[in-house]
């Protein structure tokens, strides 16, 4: 190996000296192969984008062409019933909404508060402890999340504080508790890098006035952080959106328009994992309407996502 | 002059306490702050209360005091435990205690011939004596009040035995799956497992390095650089499921004669197989290893790669010789999370479809499988408690291996990691 390496060295010490003086211009065969290879692997990532858009258009194309659906229904009816060919998305979307604002509700507060006491009040020591373990929650598989939410959080905590007879076994609120829980370290992880960011010299002014430490966080670090801390949100809120582990298996299966949060709902994710997981046919309408509900998932989650990067082009404060 | 806690003005801007109201305005501001600290705490607690409840609530469902009930009690066959009797004299015990029909059916099956003694008293443990687990008990509950689980087995299942049972065992690891609870294992789940992975990286890995090296080594600021670049960053945000859907409709259908195998002569299969499973997965881990890639190619510092270009090396002696070696940890780390990431993920393999229940191992590409994360979900959705004992046990395999990785990827990290 060494050997070779130096056979290699050699060889490559001793041809220039040969054609010396046309060094630059030579045309490298080999160079120019790798530049390719690795430029092809570079663009790889614009296929399957492509191959994305295209194959939920397509398909979500043949779903609207067929005589029992329209763009109307679909956009404006509140019954999805593919057996009586009532296609209306709106109890779908309703539930993932209504899980991922209760997750957004549990992870934001929890996971700023946490973000703000590591940042600003834990010792570093502390901080190098407390915040890989925090990370550990967001290593977490969903579907072990999915697990936790059926076998805890519905029975022990819903079931306790609120009594077996209202809360049904499957329900929004147990999916969307769990999926806070699973999305507070993203949202402290992310906030907690923002706030990390802010420059001391700004602390120490605030200190120069007299402020105590809260009045520190609230009024001068966290504002100066907002782009960060809002991204954080916004991501948080995608992950929750296209999340599918824990309400496939807590939310409860079956499409409802429901807006109580105790009773069972499928979620636009849920419904694709039941239909897709059963074998159906390829020709069959449950199968392009899943692409339908695929495409309204991408594009939500796609426009969360541009809006989260947007938010911190556009309000970072840039120091220094 | 007294003011009040509650007086508007303390808050206001361009007022300034004086006096006494000096000493009064600090307190109640520290006050406050302390109040807050405990807030921000708080919520920091929750989230690690919430770690430690849900690793509580998957080992207190993993081992616990099962009641077991057999049809027949070992010692009524023979006077001698069963282990020490020939294979002739089990054959002996079977025929006198399963139908005809049923005993015929075992030697159509294999000849008892050619049986060995271990299986054909396994025979005897599944048919005969049939253990049956009636009643399973979760860890608090076998340690805190196993007077009470006596008592109440005693009552409700006389002839049963109560024993201390660990869910997670080496027949668990290694039995394929049963309708069973108790001798359901994760046998052909892990190795389904370890197929998908090991496609998922083969593809996932060198391309992903290399998409790294393109965007960091090669590209200039053109428009396309900058189109790949923003394409990649929101790649990582598409939910799985939509790769699981991606999935279906190109590998799965559309390419089904390369991977159901039909086009290199496998027959049995259609396109629900292990490599539609790891080419899915690949495409979903490509963006997050190009972006770890990245990171730690940046990582390797200019002068390394100009000192290289000095003594007359082209551009890819300098990646090849200089840079991807220095930036090796930093990869193996973003190599080792995005598999991480790949064991667990379970959305996309069930909308490709995987097979829940198969009962063989896998041993080609073309083959249907399951994975461990699979087999989680389809127990924790069956009724029954004894499969949530199972759930736990196949969860505590699946973060082991997670935890180890991780640690792994830690360790390498901290072995490898170099100061410029």
């Amino acid at each position: 190996m060494e050997q070779e390496a130096r056979v290699q060295a050699e060889s490559s010490i001793s041809a220039p000296f040969v054609r010396s003086l046309r060094l630059q211009r030579r045309m490298r065969i080999g160079e120019r192969i790798v530049e390719s290879i690795v430029f092809i692997c570079g663009a790889l990532s614009i296929f399957t984008t492509t191959a994305i858009v295209v194959v939920l258009f397509q398909e979500a194309w043949l779903f609207f062409g067929s005589p029992e659906v329209d763009v109307a229904e679909f956009f404006g009816t509140t019954v999805w019933q593919p057996e009586t060919g009532r296609f209306g998305i709106w109890p779908l979307l309703n539930s993932t909404l209504l899980t991922s604002i209760i997750a957004l509700l549990v992870a934001v507060p929890l996971g700023l508060g946490a973000a703000i006491y590591l940042s600003e009040y834990a010792s570093p020591t502390a901080r190098g402890y407390l915040k890989p373990i925090l990370e550990i929650l967001a290593g977490v598989p969903t579907v072990v999340y999915g697990y936790f939410a059926l076998t805890f959080v519905t029975p022990v905590i819903l079931f306790g504080l609120l009594g077996r007879g209202n809360v049904e076994v499957y329900n929004m609120l147990s999916a969307g508790l769990t999926m806070g829980i699973m999305i507070l370290p993203l949202v402290a992880s992310m906030s907690e890098d923002a706030l990390s960011a802010v420059p001391r010299s700004l602390r120490e002014g605030s200190y120069g006035l007299g402020a105590t430490r809260l009045e520190t966080s609230l009024r001068v670090v966290v504002p100066a952080a907002l782009s960060g801390i809002l991204a954080s949100v916004i991501v948080a809120m995608s992950r929750a959106v296209g999340e599918t582990m824990i309400v496939a298996l807590a939310a409860g299966a079956g499409p409802r328009f429901t807006f109580n949060p105790l009773q069972a709902a499928e979620t636009m994710t849920g419904h694709i994992a039941r239909i897709s997981g059963g074998d159906i046919s390829y020709a069959s309408i449950q199968y392009t309407s899943i692409f339908a509900i695929a495409l309204v998932l991408f594009f939500m989650t796609l426009l969360l996502n541009l809006l989260g990067g947007w938010i911190v082009r556009r309000f970072r404060e840039v120091y220094e | 002059m007294s003011v009040s806690s509650a007086d508007p003005r303390e808050h206001s801007t361009g007022y300034l306490p004086t006096g006494n109201d000096i000493q009064r305005n600090i307190a109640s501001r520290r006050r406050r702050g302390l109040v807050w600290q405990i807030v921000f705490l708080s919520s920091l607690l929750i989230g690690l209360l919430a770690l430690l409840t849900l690793l509580y609530t998957i080992v207190d469902d993993s081992f616990g005091y099962i009641a077991v009930q057999t049809k027949i009690d070992p010692e009524e066959l023979s006077d001698r435990p069963l282990e020490e009797l020939s294979k002739e004299e089990l054959i002996e015990i079977l025929r006198a205690n399963v139908s005809a029909g049923l005993f015929r059916r075992f030697d159509r099956d294999e000849p008892f011939a050619e049986r060995s003694k271990e299986s054909v008293l396994q025979l005897i443990e599944e048919r005969v004596i049939g253990r049956d687990v009636v009643a399973s008990y979760k860890l608090t509950e076998s340690l805190l009040e196993r007077e009470r689980i006596e008592a109440t087995v005693r009552e409700r299942f006389p002839r049963a035995e109560l024993e201390f049972h660990s869910w997670i065992n080496y027949d668990f690891l290694t039995r394929p799956m049963s309708s069973v609870p108790v001798l359901s294992g994760v046998g052909n789940a892990i190795l389904g497992s370890l197929w998908v992975i090991a496609i998922t990286m083969l593809l996932a890995v060198p391309i992903g390095i290399l998409g790294g090296v393109y965007l960091e080594e090669y590209a200039s600021d053109t428009w396309y650089y900058r189109l790949i670049e923003t394409n990649i960053n929101n790649l990582a945000g598409v939910p799985s499921i939509i790769y699981g859907i991606l999935g279906l409709a190109v590998f799965v259908r559309a390419l089904e004669p390369i991977t159901s195998g039909a086009a290199f002569g496998v027959t049995d299969s259609n396109g629900r197989t292990i490599l539609s499973a790891g080419l899915t997965m690949a495409l979903l881990v490509l963006p997050l290893m190009i972006i770890n890639a990245r990171e730690a190619i940046r990582a390797v510092p200019q002068s390394i790669r100009l000192a290289s270009y000095g003594l007359g090396a082209t551009r890819w002696q300098t990646i090849w010789n200089h840079v991807l070696p220095n930036a090796l940890p930093g990869i193996l780390t973003g190599t080792i999370l995005s598999m991480s990431r790949a064991i667990g993920e379970t959305a996309p393999l069930i909308v490709i479809g995987a097979s829940t229940f198969i009962v063989f191992s896998p041993d080609s590409v073309f083959d249907k499988f399951t994975v461990i994360p699979i087999q989680i979900y389809n127990w924790t959705s069956q009724p029954g408690s004894q499969f949530r004992n199972i759930a736990a046990a196949a969860i505590i395999v699946l973060l082991t291996t997670l935890l180890l990785l991780n640690a792994t990827a830690i360790l390498l990290r901290n072995r490898f990691k170099r100061s410029y």
